[in-house]
């Protein structure tokens, strides 16, 4: 498999990441790498096999539904770049 | 009826399908242990986890599970006991991880149906075509400074279940039936509240056209998070249309986001999700497929409430309501309660007609609630037993049941105060009969000559002389014997 330069642009977009025009080949062809090093896998039969999700053999652990947690608006406030009477502030988005 | 757009080249249908956003009822968050409440101080009920701080672990709510079965499960939907919950990825301002977590091939709910009620009292089936469990994102408020948007993260990581019916409703009033028929269930299930001015439950829809007779599935637009059922059925009435003119021009529709402005009725397209159909779904490495067993399935089934259809087809069987009737009982369970409080031993077809009548008309006019009714269910009952052993006619009760509103007192005691017991002594009225034919010798002889419609007249007269409290029936035969005899 291998991705052309329109498929690393979007990707790129769609990440927020800024790459300029002459980086995009380069990119393609080390992320197709990638890609084909990857594919290897895809020698392996693993016809009737189901997938693995844990090394464990562990079910989904579930919580009960209590309040625990909140009322801590100054610590996750603490990092936020801007913000206002306890909320996050950030550029306007409105369409 | 169906509904048609009638364009210039032919006729067109609409096909809609709802993805509805109903907020889980439960204490604590799907990932975390902050609260849920509505309207708190802003990132007050936020934890590390759903502020998408490094290194926090999502770890699952038991309730919130168990709501989305009940609500499968209230939907006739298949149970899947493993779903998988998957990575949507995108950025925005209210969505702290850059992801939200939703589960995409593996829900679990899958296939189920909805019945509409239509307003002709027939019924008519919608598929669903999966229900999944995902975080809510945060609530981005826009007017509190010219230049910021404000960014409050209590709502980030509340449980919603996303209802996503299939393409089968056809007009913006089935869309609107859905919905309401979707709320009803959820409340009686427990499982949403259906508040969609706070916004937990939100909609959005998927509309297309194609030429009547058509099969195909033309380029549909999703219309996003519209806040009302009357703005969905308007959204999806201009949307219908604008499709209609663009292809009737020779365009093409283009696959897009659109919101819907109520102020100008119309829809538009939103640039900020032009990249929004792209997520890159993936399974979410911090959590394990969610394995359910048979067994707790069938506990939640064992325990589910009668629903608005079985409830329905109870009321058509048992008090022989009509089926539009039944409905309209039946859409809130407290409405449901209500009647059969008051039908409980009595004629139910006069209970149906008290309590769709005159009391449903008295509990708008108050702006009460019917869990607070401006007349008790006990006190309509005893009105009730006071018009069928004859101490009220229907006119007097009308009287009773308004004083009932304004005062609040039992009817019994209404009753003695104003002395508003029915007259049914034969004596009495007699005496107010020979007033009345007294002081209108004209009329008798109009009567005598054949001109019988002017007997409802004297009937009426009658009653005015006896404030009302004659027995109508006794009036109407002793009049017509006095008159005519």
């Amino acid at each position: 498999m291998s991705l052309d330069i329109s498929a690393v642009r979007a990707i790129a977009t769609l990440a927020r990441i800024e790459l300029g025009e002459e980086e995009l080949a380069p990119l393609a062809g080390e992320l197709s790498n990638i890609l084909n090093f990857v594919e290897q896998l895809s020698e392996v039969n693993t016809d009737g096999i189901e997938p693995m999700n844990s090394v464990a053999d562990l079910g989904l652990p579930m919580r009960a539904d209590i309040v625990t947690d909140g009322d801590i608006a100054d610590q996750i406030l603490a990092n936020a770049p801007e913000a206002a009477e306890g909320f996050f502030t950030v550029p306007k988005v409105v369409e | 009826m169906a509904y048609v757009i009638q364009g210039e080249t032919g006729a067109w249908e609409v096909v809609i399908g709802l993805e509805v956003h109903a907020q889980v009822i439960s204490n604590a968050k799907l990932f975390s242990g902050a609260a849920t409440t509505f309207g708190a101080e802003p990132n007050s009920q936020v934890s590390f986890v759903d502020a998408g701080f490094p290194g926090m672990l999502p770890v699952i709510n038991a309730v919130c599970v168990e709501q989305a079965v009940r609500t499968g499960l209230g939907l006739k939907a298949k149970i899947n006991l493993t779903s998988v919950f998957a990575r949507k990825n995108y950025f925005y301002a209210d969505l702290p991880q850059g992801y939200q977590i939703s589960q995409f091939d593996k829900p679990i709910v899958g296939e189920g149906e909805l019945v509409l009620d239509l307003a002709d009292g027939s019924t008519s089936t919608v598929g669903i075509e999966r229900l999944h469990l995902e975080q809510d994102a945060g609530k981005s408020i826009h007017d509190m400074h010219p230049t910021k948007s404000f960014i409050d993260l209590n709502r980030s990581g509340v449980a919603l279940m996303e209802i996503v019916s299939k393409p089968d409703l056809r007009s913006p009033e089935e869309a609107g039936l859905y919905l309401t028929k979707l709320r009803s269930i959820l409340r009686y299930l427990g499982t949403c509240d259906g508040n969609m001015q706070e916004g937990s439950m939100r909609c959005d829809a998927n509309v297309s056209v194609r030429p009547v007779g058509s099969t195909e599935l033309r380029t549909r637009c999703e219309i996003k998070n519209v806040n009302s059922i009357r703005f969905v059925q308007q959204a999806i009435e201009y949307e219908a249309r604008r499709h209609v003119e663009v292809y009737e021009s020779g365009g093409d529709i283009r696959q897009e986001t659109r919101l819907f402005d109520s102020g100008r009725g119309e829809t538009r397209s939103m640039r900020s999700k032009e990249h929004a159909h792209d997520y890159r779904y993936f399974p979410d490495p911090d959590l394990l497929p969610l394995v359910i067993e048979q067994a707790f399935v069938d506990g939640i089934k064992a325990g589910l409430p009668e629903l608005p259809d079985e409830k329905k087809a109870r009321f058509m069987a048992e008090y022989g309501l009509n089926a539009y009737d039944a409905g309209v009982l039946v859409a809130e369970k407290a409405s449901a309660e209500f009647f059969e409080t008051v039908a409980k031993g009595r004629d139910p077809k006069l209970a149906c007609n008290w309590v769709m009548g005159d009391f449903f008309a008295a509990l708008n006019a108050s702006g009460k609630t019917i869990e607070d009714p401006p007349v008790t269910a006990a006190n309509l009952g005893a009105m009730i037993d006071l018009i069928t052993d004859g101490t009220l006619s229907g006119r007097l009760a009308k009287d009773v049941f308004a004083l009932m509103v304004e005062t609040g007192k039992a009817p019994g005691v209404l009753v003695e105060e104003r002395g508003l017991k029915q007259v049914t002594d034969t004596g009495a009225i007699e005496a107010a009969i020979d007033a009345v034919l007294a002081a209108n010798p004209d009329k008798v002889q109009q009567v005598r000559d054949g001109k019988t419609t002017l007997l409802g007249w004297f009937v009426g007269q009658v009653m005015k002389a006896t404030q009302g409290k004659a027995n109508p029936a006794l009036v109407n035969e002793m009049l017509a014997k006095k008159v005519q005899g």
